[in-house]
């Protein structure tokens, strides 16, 4: 289920894309020395902002990452070996809004040199294996469809497989409208394996961030035997909008934040994307059990 | 069953046929008056009235069918509990401090079978679509229906259950709860029961917070009910978010209209669409005119296609009956490889 909100922002931000002179001047930015924090508009030396995994230095603003730049931030070096990149979009239901899928596939994938939304491979966190699901909301707002669904599957079957850990990385406005039903059962699916991999008595570790939503959050985001989340990443299952319309008043102002989870109890711990790592490390060898 | 003595609600693409109804009957009370012999001509028009139905329902779009998944006449999750049960009780609460009126449950006898039934639960008119939240099931709805299947789990049960919903509750307490834990919870845990589960979309399958209980060996819909992943309504006005703005304002309406329905098109959400890409096992004919149209007829097929079902099911060793399971949802997707 799309969550309304986060793909209404996603389409802004598509829209925004079109040259104007402002955009460009900030692009100069942000492909030269210098970049800006969107938060609290501080100006930092680009090398420095990745060398802090894009976390601003000033203020600690997450910026949004590639699922390259997270994979490299997350995994040690020389050990990831990716898994099902062959995997491709097909458009079957031949949909067309007001341009067809077929043409917005092949354009996203061109602009963001993703065949997806979601790369997976194998890999080491501080010496211990771990399968990882990195999603990239660059790709259609992150959304779920077959192929995100179907990689996200095998790599938790692999995990069962070879009885190690996993984790996902969330970034996604939720299911893909354009894969219609397809996409919903991608929610089903992955459940499923998860079950087994939990049968198995194994660690499944999501990792939060900024938007995880809709048919997401109501599947994999919220089935961690620990769930982290980055901090104050948009978290949750209905649009802030239509839940603003159907109470006609004010949400509260953390409304679907991490911290606001933490507080409701459906996050175990928020973590800096600095530390991430880290603690995602120390979670996998604390769960590690002898023979596995 | 309750509704059908009401003044009925008629569809757009219905009145035609209410229409010529109705002028039968006034012939016939005339021809009684008059004590002239019409019987021919009404005989006519009575052939006249088949083929025009006919005709209607053989051509439904799925902006139509959606209007009929919604007929606010149509049996809901309890008409059909009560017309294909030898006895049942419904039983109440997550146990977690809430009972959600918007997804029913409870254990009852099905052909001399013992099972648990369970599904979402729309209004019967607008005070108990008020109370019943039109179906929108609250994270305690989905608790209650996981509580009820862990129960089936126990005893042996097989699970009856029921979509009916246009989608989960989207508020501010339900996202306090948990709404996207409940679901994923219900999603995942499905797949470890070892009891049969037969899901049946009776009206509308509304997304995530139909999926919350569909989780099945086998899914069914009736011919006329849809399933989709956001509505056409949502979709639409996402996807052709400015194209009710650009025409003049007195014909806005119109528009939107067919952009709903094109989206209706789009998201392939009707019965066959659904069986074509490898979701659904069985489409439930309805009766002529739709479900509501013959709800005694209705529950009859349905309970029929239950049955039939549940005969297989039953024969399979719990690790099977879970294997093919996985493997049911596990095959699910398009994509090219290579
Ligand atoms: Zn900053």
């Amino acid at each position: 289920m799309p969550q309304l909100g986060s793909l209404f922002d996603w389409f802004a931000d598509r829209q925004k894309t079109s040259p104007s002179i402002q955009q460009q001047q900030e692009r100069e930015i942000a492909d030269g020395l210098w970049t800006k924090c969107e938060d609290c508009n501080a100006i930092a030396y680009t090398k420095d902002l990745i060398a802090n995994q894009m976390v601003c230095l000033e203020c600690g603003h997450h910026k949004r990452v590639s699922c390259h730049e997270r994979i490299s931030q997350l995994i040690d070096d020389d050990t990831w070996i990716p898994l099902d990149e062959q995997l491709q979009p097909s458009d079957p239901l031949k949909f067309r809004d007001r341009k067809a899928y077929s043409d917005r596939l092949r354009e996203t994938q061109r602009k963001t040199g993703l065949t997806d939304a979601v790369v997976t491979g194998m890999g080491k966190i501080e010496g211990s294996p771990i399968a990882l699901g990195v999603m990239d909301f660059r790709f259609m707002g992150g959304s779920m469809g077959s192929v995100v669904g179907e990689k996200l599957t095998r790599a938790i079957e692999y995990a069962t497989a070879n009885r190690i850990a996993v984790a996902i990385v969330c970034a996604s406005g939720g299911a893909r409208m354009q894969e219609g039903m397809l996409s919903l059962m991608q929610m089903a699916k992955i459940s499923g394996a998860l079950e087994r991999h939990r049968e198995a008595q194994l660690l499944y570790l999501p990792i939060l961030t900024h938007p995880t939503t809709g048919g997401v959050i109501a599947s994999f985001a919220m089935l961690g035997d620990i769930i982290l989340a980055e901090p104050k990443a948009t978290i949750g299952f209905a649009g802030r909008r239509v839940i603003e319309q159907t109470l006609r008043e004010k949400l509260p102002d953390d409304f679907q934040t991490s911290e606001y989870l933490l507080k409701k109890g459906f996050v175990d711990k928020i973590v800096p994307r600095t530390q991430l790592k880290h603690t995602v490390a120390q979670l996998v060898r604390l769960h590690q059990t002898v023979g596995s | 069953m309750a509704g059908n003595e009401k003044k009925p609600f008629l569809l757009e693409f219905e009145k035609p046929l209410a229409e010529l109804q109705e002028r039968i009957e006034r012939i016939r009370e005339l021809a009684e008056e008059s004590s002239v012999d019409i019987s021919s001509q009404i005989r006519q028009l009575e052939t006249k009235y088949v083929q025009l139905r006919d005709e209607i329902f053989s051509s439904l779009t799925p902006a139509q069918r959606l209007q009929l998944a919604r007929h606010p006449r149509r049996p809901s999750t309890l008409d059909y509990i009560q017309a294909i049960c030898d006895e049942w009780i419904e039983l109440h609460g997550d146990r977690r401090g809430k009972d959600d009126p918007a997804l029913v449950g409870g254990v009852g006898k099905l052909a001399g079978i013992p099972v648990v039934l369970l599904g979402h639960q729309k209004g019967r008119d607008t005070k108990d679509n008020v109370a019943r939240n039109f179906g929108m099931a609250a994270p305690g709805g989905y608790r209650k229906a996981m509580r009820l299947m862990e129960h089936a789990n126990r005893f042996g049960m097989p699970i009856i259950s029921f979509i009916d919903t246009p989608g989960a509750w989207a508020g501010l307490e339900a996202e306090e709860l948990g709404q996207g834990e409940a679901i994923a919870y219900n999603l995942r845990e499905m797949f470890r029961l070892d009891v049969p589960i037969i899901c049946t979309v009776i009206g509308e399958g509304g997304s995530g917070g139909a999926l919350g209980i569909g989780v099945s060996d086998r899914l069914m819909m009736f011919e006329h009910a849809v399933y989709y992943v956001a509505s056409p309504e949502a979709c639409a006005s996402i996807l052709w978010k400015d194209a009710v703005k650009s025409v003049p304002a007195s014909a806005q309406a119109a528009e939107a209209l067919r952009i709903n329905s094109q989206a209706a098109e789009a998201l392939k959400i009707t019965a066959k669409d659904l069986k074509n890409l490898g979701i659904l096992d069985q489409i439930l004919p309805e009766p002529l005119g739709g479900a509501h149209a013959d709800s005694i007829r209705a529950a009859e097929v349905l309970k029929d296609a239950i049955l039939k079902n549940l005969q297989q099911l039953q024969l399979l060793p719990s690790a099977e009956l879970r294997s093919l399971r996985y493997d049911k949802f596990r095959q699910m997707g398009i994509f090219t490889e290579g």
